[in-house]
């Protein structure tokens, strides 16, 4: 062809490297004293806890009821050998993910919609607008009585949570799609259908994500209060229960039990963020 | 497929496009009309703000004319399609697609299948010089490289009508010139009607067989320069008197716009 010399004018095609991989961040080479540094804070923190309630401090603040992190740490190895404690994990897990998974469908489904049909957005948003400043746990009384069962009604508090974060995330991922996407697609050939599928869904991908991620927050903070209020298992319910029947160490065991929990169910959201869109760029931070 | 020799035919015939309502319109473009020959390559030239993008947003089809007609081939212009595929100034590849699936997309949509079309988005990749690169993200791409991906993802369609939006406008000086060479390069294999806006008298007439000149807002066209200059074309001819000629005659044009 006699288009390749002037082709090799631009320097590309003399280039042998095939992909191309987004730059090394230097956090990973720096990595190496950061261990160190965030175990030691986190060894201060343990001591000034140990030292605090070895002590029973009281100044204002009282530890002298605050179990001593041995204390906790050995009731936590008997409660997860015991069989019902893994059964209180087991229905918190359900009724979140159950209560999650309804919510990304519905929050996703019509986020989309709302986004992007003016009809849906007429139709559907106000209720939505009309709902959302209420916590989900102002729902438990009414929750309680829409609901047949226990667990249905702790599933629709936790999706509830969940929902409002995902769809007004949803409807701000398609709101800011770019117009220049659109144009081009449709200078291409692609009819509305097509535009939905291949540009809004996938534009509104990092705000779902976003959403879905914030969702998880929410629905734990709901789970958890609502197990408090009104349960018979869960995590939230051991906690409470600890409390009232005077068992401080199971308290923190169940608070730290959360936290887990939370801690990993974010990580997969991030985990299932970064495995769908596998264009975007790693944070500005790690590049700095 | 379409035949690059007798296709590309555009015909502006007294367009005038006027934005906003109420009372408070804003008239882009007034009275506009020129024709291309198929296969020809037209610069629209004109100061910023003159309606030049607004005349190639008509051809595409995302803005409507309240009068006159724009007819491709004889058939008016009714919608966006990719017939008349376009290069924009912001790149506009889908980020979540890489680079072939990004020159696939027009095929796509015309539901050719898998094999065949991944051949073709080759095809055309390599014909800009980014063989290599299929599998990039647009974002791990350079400007220079991202506007590749975008001329080959609209000519994989064998449009009647390139239609490109100031491509090269948000490169760096180096990397233009590279770019124009390239696009010239390209367009002497896949003929193809070109209607390109530039704000650069140098691009407009590098690359031109002819140069439309618009006046300021409202737009109007001013004068139709022909570039006699002979093919294929090295940027060294932008200092042969003849390009010096016709430089002076256009500056001498567009400057006076430039003051209205």
């Amino acid at each position: 062809m006699s288009i390749t010399p002037r082709i090799q004018v631009a320097g590309v095609a003399t280039r042998a490297v095939p992909r191309v991989a987004w730059p090394v961040p230097r956090t990973r080479r720096l990595v190496s004293g950061r261990p160190l540094l965030r175990g030691l804070s986190l060894a201060v923190f343990l001591i000034g806890w140990h030292l605090a309630t070895t002590y029973q401090l009281d100044f204002y603040v009282r530890f002298q009821n605050i179990p001593t992190p041995a204390r906790v740490v050995s009731d936590a190895l008997t409660l997860f050998a015991s069989r019902a404690f893994w059964i209180h994990i087991g229905a918190s897990l359900e009724r979140i993910y159950l209560g999650f998974a309804i919510a990304t469908a519905l929050g996703v489904g019509l986020g989309l919609l709302i986004g992007w049909f003016r009809v849906a957005e007429d139709l559907l948003f106000p209720p939505i607008e009309l709902l959302r400043p209420i916590p989900a746990v102002a729902w438990v009384p009414i929750a309680i009585m829409l609901w047949p069962t226990e667990r249905s009604s702790i599933v629709f508090i936790t999706g509830l949570g969940a929902f409002f974060p995902i769809v007004l995330n949803t409807i701000h991922g398609v709101e800011g799609i770019d117009r220049g996407l659109v144009r081009a697609a449709m200078s291409l050939g692609a009819g509305r259908a097509s535009i939905f599928r291949e540009v809004v869904i996938p534009g509104a991908l990092p705000n779902i994500v976003t959403g879905l991620s914030v969702g998880m927050g929410v629905s734990w903070i709901c789970l958890i209060s609502a197990e408090m209020i009104s349960g018979q298992y869960g995590v939230g319910y051991f906690t409470w229960v600890a409390y009232g029947i005077v068992k401080y160490s199971s308290i923190i065991v169940g608070m730290l039990t959360i936290g887990v929990l939370g801690m990993i169910s974010s990580t997969l959201i991030r985990l299932a963020g970064a495995w769908l869109m596998p264009w975007r760029p790693r944070s500005a931070k790690e590049e700095a | 497929m379409i035949d690059g020799a007798k296709t590309g035919r555009i015909d502006l015939e007294d367009v005038r496009i006027a934005f906003g309502g109420n009372g408070h319109t804003v008239e882009a473009v007034q009275r506009f009309s020129l024709t291309t020959r198929p296969g020809e390559f037209v610069a629209l030239l004109g100061p910023s703000g003159c309606g030049k993008s607004t005349v190639l947003n008509a051809v595409a089809g995302f803005v409507r004319p309240l009068e006159g007609q724009v007819l491709v081939d004889g058939e008016p212009v009714a919608r966006p399609g990719a017939d008349r595929g376009m290069v924009f100034q912001q790149h506009s590849l889908f980020p979540w697609k890489t680079v072939v699936e990004n020159v696939e997309f027009g095929l796509k949509m015309r539901g050719v299948g898998r094999t065949e079309r991944n051949s073709a988005a080759r095809t055309y990749l390599h014909l800009v010089g980014l063989g290599g690169f299929e599998n990039a993200y647009p974002a791990q791409l350079s400007g220079g490289m991202q506007q590749r991906v975008g001329i080959a993802r609209v000519l994989v369609n064998r449009p009647r009508v390139m239609l490109m939006d100031e491509p090269f406008a948000a490169l760096d000086a180096q990397t233009r010139l590279t770019m124009q060479e390239l696009l010239l390069a390209v367009w002497q294999e896949v003929r193809t009607t070109v209607l390109f806006v530039t704000h650069d008298i140098d691009e407009a007439l590098f690359l031109s067989d002819r140069v439309a000149v618009m006046t300021a807002r409202p737009g109007r066209l001013r004068d139709v320069v022909d570039v006699p200059l002979p093919r294929p074309r090295a940027p060294e001819i932008t200092t042969a008197p003849e390009f010096m000629r016709l430089k002076a005659h256009v500056f001498a044009q567009v400057r006076e716009e430039a003051l209205r």
